[in-house]
């Protein structure tokens, strides 16, 4: 039933830097299925963004290295496109939306004309059907007197109304894939909502495949299918939502859920903040990334790194508290279990 | 020495325009009245531009009110007082930041950050007492001495907030105007930064005003929180009442906008969706400003501003659906017509 679109196997991405080079991404491995919303949620730093850019092949050449991996999409290695074939994929099947909608448009164009853009390059209308095309765009995404508007500059719209743009620019050539990074960070709650709330419409109505990137634990309950959790370059745990949600496996992700005040509960009970701050990517050893705020932390932590243990077909996991060989009396009965 | 349960902090009335030119004024707040008690954390939270920092700085002194009162402990600030009332008072109120990265001089070693005010305010300290002073806060904030010679580059998001934080104790406030402290970091160090405000209130018996977007985090902090949108205060109430009993639609649409981390709570509630945005600060809809937003507006909205008055024992709101004096819409409205 679930199809597959999109693969990326074992990548490793590392910047050179003046200081030395630093591993960004240490091993990633995920599938996308279609239709489907697939969160990426970790710290700032810990190579979200990056991997959402790998997939777009938007990192600067002169100082990205791609070591190892591949990022499969409909038979092809992404990877290995050349720039032209890259640039009939990118904005036309996978489309992506940046944080910050403020400097994501060109403040010099009309926003028609940003729309018309893609459709014109990669579908091959005439103007005329692609300003038609752009006006159903602009209602689709719900922005009033949409004729008008396509006439306006982006300085005339405030923060949410520039993201429905993005949006709409981003499925006006009807992507497989849209990569949303961060897409209401910058954004007020109930803007944020609104946001939200079209991203789901849209996806219904498009068979759109979401990749979605956030660091707020709400916005991933809100719309993920499955989540994957980053951490210091690597997706320490990946499973369905309820399963990250209610049986948490990896100590960092017990740490984030925990550290979330929750609506409902009371005030007087403190929150649990993760100890420590995350790790500098240059200066990491041969361990596990999260050994030094781990609670639970054993000597093998510190020396090696953990491998991933696949605890049912959804569901894996990077921790030694999980692996087959630890010889563990107990696992920490906090660990699998809802906060 | 004050008792407590005394108002620390009298708020009467208070605006603050800013003229746009020539024509136009930006309402960034117009005419809020609050007060808080000595030892209490007051939540302020509303939408980017609904005047939240304005009046955190207004309170602090760094503008001037365009009219309203100030009354901090039993002084009216912002009357041309004699320059040590002044010093004394602007030393008992002090400010954390937003943003950890551009409110700290990158040119200055934490110790030098940090003992600044000490050398304005506390000119009879000698060096060796002020590096005591600063080693001490640093250890009271979770850093420790040997970081006190380092620049702030050299340090996370999380540990500048606390550079910020130990800046603003060193004088030894009363009351600390904490602008979204914890709005630009990362989830996990957000509750090491909010444990520590709770923790450094208890010991240095602290009152705060606590301003931020994220309604979640403020909960936690806050005994009450007050409601802002577009320059007003639209409800203000004890914060667990604010949660289980919004009663300003405007509460009520920003709460249920939060979305929760717990996907089973998130699939059975029924989410209020606002339409459209905010109207600009300087041109805000007649009658009551959230009307063109409001799920349940009356003829009567859009004609008279609703007064902000206590609807039920100390939860203040302004809103006509809790307004019993305007008898029913339909007669507000006729009276207003004639």
């Amino acid at each position: 039933m679930t199809e597959e679109i999109l693969a990326v196997n074992n990548l490793h991405v590392s910047f050179k830097t003046q200081t030395g080079t630093v591993t960004a991404i240490r091993g990633v491995n995920f599938k996308l299925n279609k239709g489907e919303t697939l969160a990426i949620v970790g710290e700032s730093g810990s190579g979200k963004s990056v991997t959402a850019k790998t997939i777009m092949r938007l990192l600067p050449k002169h100082n990205t290295l791609i070591s190892e991996g591949d990022i499969t999409y409909e038979g092809r290695d992404l990877l290995n496109l050349s720039l032209s074939d890259m640039q009939k994929v990118r904005g036309s099947e996978i489309a992506m939306v940046f944080q910050d909608p403020m400097t994501s448009l060109n403040p010099t164009m009309r926003i028609g004309k940003q729309i018309m853009e893609g459709l014109l390059k990669h579908q091959h209308l005439s103007k005329k059907v692609a300003k038609q095309k752009a006006l159903e765009m602009l209602e689709l995404v719900g922005i009033p007197n949409a004729k008008e508007r396509l006439e306006a500059y982006p300085h005339q719209f405030s923060g949410g109304m520039r993201q429905r743009v993005v949006i709409a620019m981003a499925l006006a050539c009807n992507p497989r894939i849209l990569i949303a990074d961060e897409p209401t960070t910058a954004l007020d709650v109930t803007i944020q909502a609104q946001i939200l709330q079209l991203m789901k419409d849209l996806q219904e109505k498009m068979d759109t495949a979401i990749i979605l990137i956030t660091h707020d634990l709400g916005v991933v309950a809100n719309m993920a299918d499955r989540v994957a959790v980053m951490y210091a370059g690597e997706i320490v745990e990946q499973g369905t939502l309820d399963e990250i949600f209610y049986q948490p496996q990896h100590p960092y992700t017990l740490g984030l859920l925990r550290s979330m005040p929750n609506l409902s509960a009371s005030r007087s009970e403190p929150l649990i903040p993760i100890p420590g701050s995350p790790p500098d990517l240059a200066t990491l050893g041969t361990g596990c990334p999260f050994a030094a705020r781990c609670p639970y932390t054993m000597k093998v932590c510190h020396d090696f790194l953990p491998e991933h243990t696949h605890l049912n077909e959804s569901h894996t996991v990077m921790c030694w508290l999980q692996d087959a060989r630890t010889p563990l009396t107990h696992i920490p009965e906090e660990v699998g279990s809802a906060k | 020495m004050m008792k407590k349960n005394e108002d620390l902090l009298v708020v009467k009335d208070l605006k603050k325009h800013f003229k746009m030119g020539k024509t136009s004024t930006l309402k960034a707040i117009d005419g809020i009245s609050f007060t808080i008690k000595k030892g209490e954390t007051l939540g302020l939270v509303g939408e980017s531009g609904c005047g939240k920092s304005t009046v955190g700085r207004t309170i602090t002194q760094i503008y001037e009110p365009t009219s309203g009162e100030v009354i901090f402990d039993n002084e009216v600030l912002h009357t041309k007082q004699n320059k040590a009332v002044q010093q004394q008072k602007k030393r008992a109120m002090q400010m954390i930041f937003q943003d950890p990265y551009s409110s700290l001089n990158p040119r200055m070693t934490v110790m030098e950050i940090i003992s600044e005010g000490l050398v304005i305010h506390s000119p009879e300290l000698s060096r060796m007492e002020r590096e005591e002073k600063v080693n001490e806060l640093l250890e009271l904030v979770g850093l420790s001495k040997k970081h006190s010679q380092r620049y702030p580059h050299e340090f996370s998001g999380g540990q500048r907030q606390r550079i910020g934080i130990a800046r603003a104790l060193a004088v030894e406030p009363q009351f600390i105007v904490a602008d979204e402290p914890i709005a630009a970091l990362d989830v996990s160090i957000q509750a090491q930064i909010v444990n520590l405000l709770k923790k450094l209130q208890e010991e240095k018996e602290l009152t705060y005003l606590f301003i931020a977007h994220d309604l979640s985090m403020v909960k936690y902090i806050s005994d009450r929180i007050a409601v802002m949108y577009l320059g007003k205060i639209v409800e203000l109430t004890a914060s667990d009442t604010l949660y289980e009993k919004p009663l300003h639609p405007y509460s009520r649409a920003l709460l249920s906008a939060i979305p929760i981390p717990d996907p089973d709570m998130e699939r059975s509630r029924e989410q209020t969706i606002l339409q459209g945005d905010v109207p600009s600060p300087i041109d805000i809809p007649s009658g009551c400003r959230f009307r063109t937003r409001c799920p349940n507006v009356m003829d009567v909205c859009s004609k008279i501003e609703p007064v902000y008055r206590e609807a039920e024992p100390n939860h203040f709101v302004a809103c006509h659906l809790y307004d019993e004096t305007v008898m029913s819409r339909e007669d507000a409205v006729a009276l207003h017509d004639c």
